[in-house]
């Protein structure tokens, strides 16, 4: 079994769905000629073609657009946002027309398609290319919202994305697109969407978290776990629709909670999440559910950004405080 | 280096009958007798519906209506030139077209009075519900267009939008999308002078509408909006144009929306009786009614059975509206996905077990 990068996982699930699927078509800026600026579409352009992988205009409002239009027709479109901080401009039509087209038109139109984007801060990159926006789209009824954490998860995920039925936002960690090599079966295999995993089983206190800050509430989870706490570690894969059992039944064992999310804090997901906590496992509960968050400020330019970012030694903290240690 | 003229442009503007009714022949599309006959019955009954729903919102029995009076040779001539398997994206102020592709009246009133099931457009048609962000739809008809392209099906796709569509992003991204990938897909643009309070000159400095195609490399021709023969030209033209694999069109039909932006809005606060009064002298059904008239296509018993059908047609849809059981609550939830996720379910739940009480746990 080979070993993938997440940028290699996507891109091979890109290649076999293209290839046993001829209603899978992929477009946005630079996705084609030059395998799109992380090189994740790399080779499709030679494989299949202009017309399946296909060179826009710089325009994300009209790629999105268009790409409801062909999902509509009957295609399979997926539309690449270059990166996440850009993906205002295609807010109106995802919004208004691929989250509600089924319900508006009473299911006579449905709208398979997949949004992918970077998302996420960590690789030094200009304004607006580091951001965490995911609460946006999890807001917005109709729409899917996948986040990936490892190669492995990247590929099964996606699959499962794009023969959705339905519009999915598939979230790429941009800072894990290299950052994390595993093994990847060459064979087809899907990751059912609203399915949360455990990554770490423990005893004392249930870390959520999913993307990249993954692997922080897991170097969070080491750190504890060398003075003995044992955490409990999720990867919730897919925000909407949440996977709330998987969560209630660590935290009934747990009884504590820290959620880890790199996101501005107010409204976060990670709020909605203590929401639905309260809703249904308070009674299991020993202590506040904490939150390890991005601040509520504009995400810093790449010099101060390590500071916005939750580290290991924050979910440290937090750790200690929901074990009042 | 001395200065060169690069390049130069020319714009047509297409009339074939004028506002007296009289008819350049040559320019004349080759639509038998019963089929100008049938344009005719259409506009009279796109008049009945928009009279009718208005009186309905008055009366308390629709909501808010946005009237088409004065567009209805820009709505049914552009329509009546689709064929069944091509594929229509309406904005808001349609119906005149929606009538022409079969859509029951029934269903525009529905959607008007508050109900989603206006929108299941028949399966048996080929069109997108009634879209109210401006502009919106006109990407998306893109897409459907090259999906068209890219499935090899030698269909066409008509977008229609307003004036003031012109000046949204989207309309600059959609007819680029259009022009750089040759679509087949015709632009149909009501420009009826204005949006809401805000006229045309505030949308553009342009000198026309149709004059923006150049720029997205294409062509663009405008057309009196009023004149029904002059609409269907050259829609039908384009659509051929279209579905033959030679790229898209951008039509500007020049109209008036004689009545207010909708029923909740009071033009008189905006615009001048003298202007509205000029462009009631340019009616549509008029100059086509005279038309006819000379050619022996009409008289005061034609008139009366056309009219007699129209009401008929659209008291039927009223009736047929009015007695629609209620929707069921569940149908707020049903189609958000294909499948409802367990937390749509836990709401829906609670919505059955009565709302404001604890949802069960």
């Amino acid at each position: 079994m080979a070993k993938l990068t997440l940028v290699e996982a996507i891109n091979l699930a890109l290649k076999q769905e293209m290839a046993g699927d001829p209603r899978v078509i992929v477009l946005g800026e630079d996705v084609g000629k030059n395998g799109g600026v992380f090189r994740v579409t790399q080779g499709l352009f030679e494989l299949f073609g202009e017309h399946r992988v296909i060179d826009t205009p710089l325009s994300e409002s009209g790629i999105v657009g268009a790409a409801i239009g062909m999902a509509v027709y009957g295609l399979r479109p997926i539309a690449e946002i270059q990166f996440e901080g850009f993906a205002y401009a295609a807010m109106e039509q995802l919004v208004c027309h691929a989250a509600r087209i089924r319900t508006r038109s009473r299911g006579r139109y449905e709208c398979p398609l997949v949004v992918r984007m970077p998302y996420g801060g960590g690789i030094r990159a200009p304004e607006h290319h580091s951001e965490s926006n995911e609460a946006y789209f999890v807001h917005t009824p109709g729409l899917k919202v996948v986040v990936p954490s490892t190669p492995y998860e990247a590929k099964g995920l996606l699959l499962s994305a794009i023969r959705d039925p339905d519009p999915v936002i598939f979230m790429e960690p941009k800072r894990v697109y290299r950052a994390i090599r595993e093994e990847v079966p060459d064979e087809e295999y899907v990751i059912p969407l609203g399915t949360a995993r455990v990554v770490m089983a423990g005893n004392d206190v249930t870390l959520i978290s999913w993307g990249a800050m993954l692997q922080v509430a897991l170097q969070g989870a080491r750190l504890m776990g060398e003075r003995g706490v044992s955490s409990e570690v999720l990867d919730l894969r897919t925000l909407s629709p949440l996977d709330m059992d998987t969560i209630v039944e660590s935290i009934k064992k747990t009884k504590k909670a820290v959620i880890v999310h790199e996101a501005p804090r107010s409204c976060g997901f990670g709020a909605e999440l203590v929401a639905r906590i309260n809703e249904k496992a308070l009674f299991f509960l020993e202590a506040p559910v904490e939150r390890v968050t991005g601040f509520d400020t504009a995400m810093p330019l790449p010099k101060l950004e390590k500071h916005f970012l939750p580290d290991a030694p924050r979910v440290v903290q937090a750790i200690s405080r929901v074990m009042s240690i | 280096m001395p200065r060169t003229i690069i390049k130069r442009f020319n714009l047509e503007r297409l009339q074939i009958l004028d506002e007296q009714g009289n008819c350049d022949e040559e320019l004349r599309p080759p639509l038998p007798n019963e089929a100008v006959r049938q344009l005719y019955q259409w506009m009279v009954a796109a008049r009945t519906f928009d009279e009718k729903a208005f009186k309905l919102q008055r009366e308390g029995r629709l909501g808010t209506y946005a009237s088409i009076l004065g567009q209805e040779a820009a709505q049914v001539a552009s329509a009546s030139a689709l064929q069944p398997s091509d594929w229509m994206f309406p904005s808001f102020r349609e119906p005149g077209a929606s009538l022409v592709r079969g859509l029951p009246l029934r269903m525009i009133l529905q959607y008007w009075s508050g109900d989603e099931r206006g929108s299941m457009i028949p399966e048996r048609q080929n069109d997108f519900p009634i879209t109210i962000p401006v502009a919106t739809q006109i990407p998306i008809g893109a897409g459907a267009a090259w999906g068209a392209k890219l499935k090899g099906d030698p269909i066409a796709v008509l977008v229609y939008m307003g004036d003031g569509a012109t000046s949204k992003g989207d309309f600059h991204e959609g007819l680029n999308l259009a022009g750089v990938f040759s679509l087949p897909v015709v632009f149909f643009c009501q420009n009826n002078q204005w949006a809401i309070s805000v006229p045309l000159s505030r949308q553009t400095a342009a000198e026309t509408l149709a004059q923006k195609a150049i720029a997205y490399g294409f062509s663009g021709i405008q057309v009196d909006g009023n004149d029904a023969f002059a609409v269907y030209k050259a829609t039908a033209d384009a659509l051929e144009k279209a579905r033959t694999g030679h790229g898209p069109t951008f039509i500007e039909a020049v109209t008036y929306r004689i009545g207010d932006h909708t029923t909740a809005d009071d033009a008189s606060r905006y615009r001048s009786t003298e202007q509205v009064r000029q462009w009631k002298a340019k009616d549509p059904i008029e100059r086509l009614r005279k038309y006819l008239e000379r050619q022996g296509l009409w008289d005061q018993a034609y008139e009366q059975e056309v009219t007699e059908k129209a009401r008929e047609q659209v008291e039927a849809a009223v009736r047929e509206e009015e007695n629609t059981p209620p929707a069921d609550p569940q149908d707020i939830f049903r189609y958000t996905f294909r499948e409802l996720p367990v937390e749509l379910q836990e709401q829906l739940a609670a919505l059955q077990n009565g709302n404001g009480r604890r949802p069960s746990r």
